[in-house]
């Protein structure tokens, strides 16, 4: 099969994300990405655990002052349905669905900027209000470079999936875009399982002790 | 878009390489770019040795003798090793598993523009106010106090590069699992395509730790930050954590691929199959594992304690097991071999006492308690350039003389070849034997000068002798270059004439799309097993037919030239205020050209299977 060809419902393989052999190429070697940021994020957890709650004097605010439940819930419940939002787009890719494809993905970006506006939202309350800044401490530096590294790659992943959705309005589903969908919703999903890891260890574990 | 060998100007050739996303000329600019950096950290290693000729020396100063330590290191392993061998990966592996090209072609070309825009960076920091002068590792505390922009130059150049080098291992492992030829099976692979594999697999998980270091390093000394700060509750040995969970899987990304390069030469002069082969790809695999459980070596003398200093010890003793493996292999493969002792293969033979040197000093280094005594000694200077240069840039300069022909399709003088390994195999020991000695006997390294009458001028004078030989080595081998270039005599498939794998089965050098049919592969060995049976030629394992391109792009180069200006912008953001827009123009131009990369269709195109006949006749007549 040819990335150019011209697919119809009947010609649309099972898997059009691993059909040819650059979407083979493409799909293993984003997985491999993945496991290098999954790295990446590791050194980041780590660094935040080490430096958690390790201020310079006594009258800066710590982890269990500053997080607070209804708005990181809140968050999490965005970011977990988005996630299954692209399920459904990706669900519609494979059955060669281009407009219904393009409406979850549609949402799932409503969804990713709804949760980045709670997240400007958040690191403005906590700079404002505790005084708890990139520069004010070094438990500040790690909290923002892991949270906002999150951040980052939730605004990457929002532009990438624009991107998409904008330059293939026109051309519908072709083997040739259909792993460049379904990896970034691979990326979605990613970003999706970090920030479970950062509800974890950053907030709950925060608000405990 | 046919570009069979036509006559180009120079602009053209120009323009071709700038926008290449061929395999066999990005390993030459690899090449090319990793020669110039050797050179160039070679230079520095003599500033170093000349300075130390004599006790009180001041041919420069200290705080100059800093920069010029900390650029040698770095430059050495991450401009000029590493990209040379990525160079040789490049250039062999994808024809070694009978590939086409690797699997993203656009990404091998955007590793090294990335890699070359990093590294002009760093080097720019000579002509900027001063290099980086904290070492190669540049610990925490040291940097953040170094004044000036040499820091941030490191910082953001490694960073840049690194990237680069990031892209090139997701690259080699998808290209090394999905390309290779019917018939070629992961227990067929050459030793060096095995090597480049579990070299790649290091270079994912270990350059990630690296990459987030550095970003530490940079907030810190420009955006405020406070990670590595204690005042403000910041730790410094998260740095040296960070540093070599990165820095000690990379000395076997380094040393790895030397070791397939060797396996190769090896068996191709002793005309023999590699002696157990399987024992040898379950050895690399192992090392590569081990590497990342021994980083903490290098922290002995940190404090983080007997048990964890324990642990680590004896981790990194576990590591001699499988390289001992491979020096047993090694030396049974020559067993009973009818050698031929060509100048690579006399770097072969030559290597394998010099890096078990290396090694058992290695093992001496790993007894915790016995460390407090070597630690920032000569003894380790002595101990990493046994394994650096007596492994891995003897394996360069072997694999330059053995892959030259394939690469250019001329062979290096064997003559000259033969002066320039002499001088430089005697120029290594004279240089780096007795330093072990001088490490013994408690001078520290990283000292600019010492004092006379403490026993040290002997030693030091005679390793600055030795530096001397392999400078004159490596001159001699830029003549040997030259002189092969201009003769320009040609060779056919297999120069050596004892080729084994399949980069010898195809011509010197392979046309672009490198097999005009997939060859069919048998056996280890494969063209090997078509020799025995009195065959020319691989069978082929597919009819003619089109073969499938990509196209040529510039957009790498620009990618890469976004960062490197925005690089600027974020290190004279503080000083000047044309700083920030700087970074946002360097910025946009990166995230543009991705866009543009996004949105534009680039399906490749085809050679046509009638032109693919024509030309096959044009050779016949």
């Amino acid at each position: 099969m040819h990335a150019e060809e011209k697919m119809t419902n009947e010609t649309w393989p099972a898997s059009p994300e691993k059909a040819t052999l650059e979407a083979k190429n493409k799909f293993l070697g984003f997985w491999f990405f993945l496991g290098g940021e999954t790295v990446l994020f590791a050194s980041l957890f780590a660094t935040y655990l080490a430096l958690k709650d390790k201020v310079p004097t006594a009258d800066h605010a710590l982890s269990k002052d500053l997080f607070e439940m209804p708005l990181v819930f809140l968050m999490t419940m965005l970011l977990l349905t988005s996630s299954l939002t692209s399920v459904y787009a990706m669900h519609h890719m494979k059955n060669f669905e281009f407009k219904k494809m393009q409406l979850w993905l549609g949402i799932t970006v409503l969804l990713g900027l709804a949760f980045l506006g709670f997240e400007i939202y958040e690191f403005n309350h906590y700079v404002h209000e505790y005084h708890h800044s990139f520069t004010s401490s070094a438990f500040g530096s790690a909290f923002y470079t892991l949270v906002g590294f999150h951040g980052g790659h939730v605004a990457f992943g929002l532009l990438w999936i624009i991107v998409l959705m904008i330059r293939n309005s026109k051309r519908g589903l072709s083997l040739y875009n259909a792993p460049k969908f379904y990896l970034a919703s691979l990326y979605w999903h990613f970003i999706d399982v970090v920030w479970v890891f950062i509800f974890t260890v950053v907030y709950l574990m925060g608000m405990v002790g | 878009m046919s570009t069979y060998a036509q006559k180009k100007g120079v602009g053209a050739v120009l323009w071709d390489y700038l926008t290449t996303v061929d395999h066999k000329k990005i390993a030459i600019l690899y090449l090319i770019a990793g020669g110039f950096f050797f050179v160039l950290g070679g230079l520095e290693a003599m500033v170093i040795r000349i300075q130390l000729a004599i006790p009180d020396n001041n041919f420069v100063s200290a705080g100059f003798y800093n920069e010029v330590l900390t650029m040698h290191g770095t430059t050495m392993i991450f401009l000029a090793a590493m990209p040379i061998l990525l160079g040789f990966m490049n250039a062999v592996m994808p024809l070694q598993i009978g590939a086409r090209d690797v699997a993203f072609p656009f990404l091998n070309a955007l590793g090294f523009w990335l890699f070359l825009f990093g590294g002009l960076f760093l080097n720019l920091s000579w002509f900027l106010g001063g290099a980086p002068d904290a070492g190669w590792t540049s610990y925490a505390s040291l940097s953040l106090a170094s004044e000036g922009h040499g820091i941030d130059f490191y910082a953001l150049g490694l960073q840049i590069s690194g990237f680069g080098t990031l892209i090139g291992g997701i690259n080699f492992l998808v290209t090394i699992i999905n390309m290779r030829a019917p018939g070629m099976t992961y227990m067929r692979m050459p030793l060096f395509t095995w090597t480049t594999f579990v070299a790649s697999a290091l270079i994912l998980f270990a350059f990630p730790p690296l990459t987030v270091g550095i970003f530490f390093l940079t907030f810190d000394r420009l955006f405020g930050a406070n990670f590595f700060d204690p005042t403000m509750g910041g730790n410094t040995v998260i740095w040296e954590h960070l540093f070599w969970i990165f820095g000690h899987p990379e000395v076997y990304i380094l040393i790895l691929p030397a070791f397939g390069i060797f396996s190769e030469i090896i068996s191709t002069f002793s005309r023999k199959r590699l002696f157990g082969y399987s024992s040898m790809v379950f050895a690399t695999v192992l090392i590569g594992f081990l590497g990342f459980m021994v980083w903490a070596h290098h922290m002995f003398t940190t404090g983080l304690g007997p048990i964890a200093n324990s642990i680590f010890a004896v981790a990194t003793m576990a590591i001699a097991v499988p390289t001992g493996i491979k020096i047993f292999n090694w030396l049974f493969t020559m067993w009973g071999g009818s050698i031929r002792f060509t100048t690579p293969m006399l770097y072969a033979v030559s290597f394998v006492p010099s890096f078990l040197l290396g090694g058992v000093t290695g093992v001496m280094l790993a007894v915790a308690a016995a460390d407090y005594q070597y630690h920032d000694t000569y003894f380790v200077v002595a101990h990493f350039h046994y394994v650096i240069v007596g492994g891995v840039v003897l394996a360069i300069l072997a694999a330059t003389h053995f892959y030259w022909p394939k690469m250019f399709g001329t062979m290096l003088n064997e003559f000259l070849g033969k002066i320039t390994f002499w001088l430089f195999l005697i120029g290594f020991h004279l240089t780096f034997f007795i330093q072990h000695f001088l490490g013994l006997m408690g001078m520290p390294r990283r000292i600019f000068t010492f004092l006379p009458n403490q026993g040290l001028e002997v030693g030091n004078v005679v390793s600055t002798v030795g530096a001397f030989f392999m400078a004159i080595a490596v001159i001699i081998l830029l003549i040997n270059i030259v002189i092969t270039s201009v003769k320009n005599v040609k060779v056919g498939n297999d120069p050596w004439g004892d080729g084994r794998s399949l980069e010898w089965a195809i011509a010197s050098p392979p046309p672009f799309y490198n097999f005009k049919q997939l060859p069919l592969v048998r056996g280890l060995d494969p063209y090997w097993i078509e020799k025995m049976e009195g065959k020319k030629e691989m069978t082929p394992a597919e009819p003619l037919g089109d073969i499938h391109m990509p196209n040529n792009s510039f957009i790498p180069f620009m990618i890469s030239l976004g960062l490197f200006i925005a690089a600027f912008g974020a290190m004279y953001r503080l000083d000047y205020s044309w700083g920030l827009p700087v970074l946002i123009l360097g910025l946009l131009v990166t995230l543009l050209s991705m866009f543009t990369r996004s949105i534009k269709d680039d399906h490749g195109f085809h050679i046509h299977k009638e032109d693919l006949i024509d030309e096959d006749k044009g050779r016949k007549a």
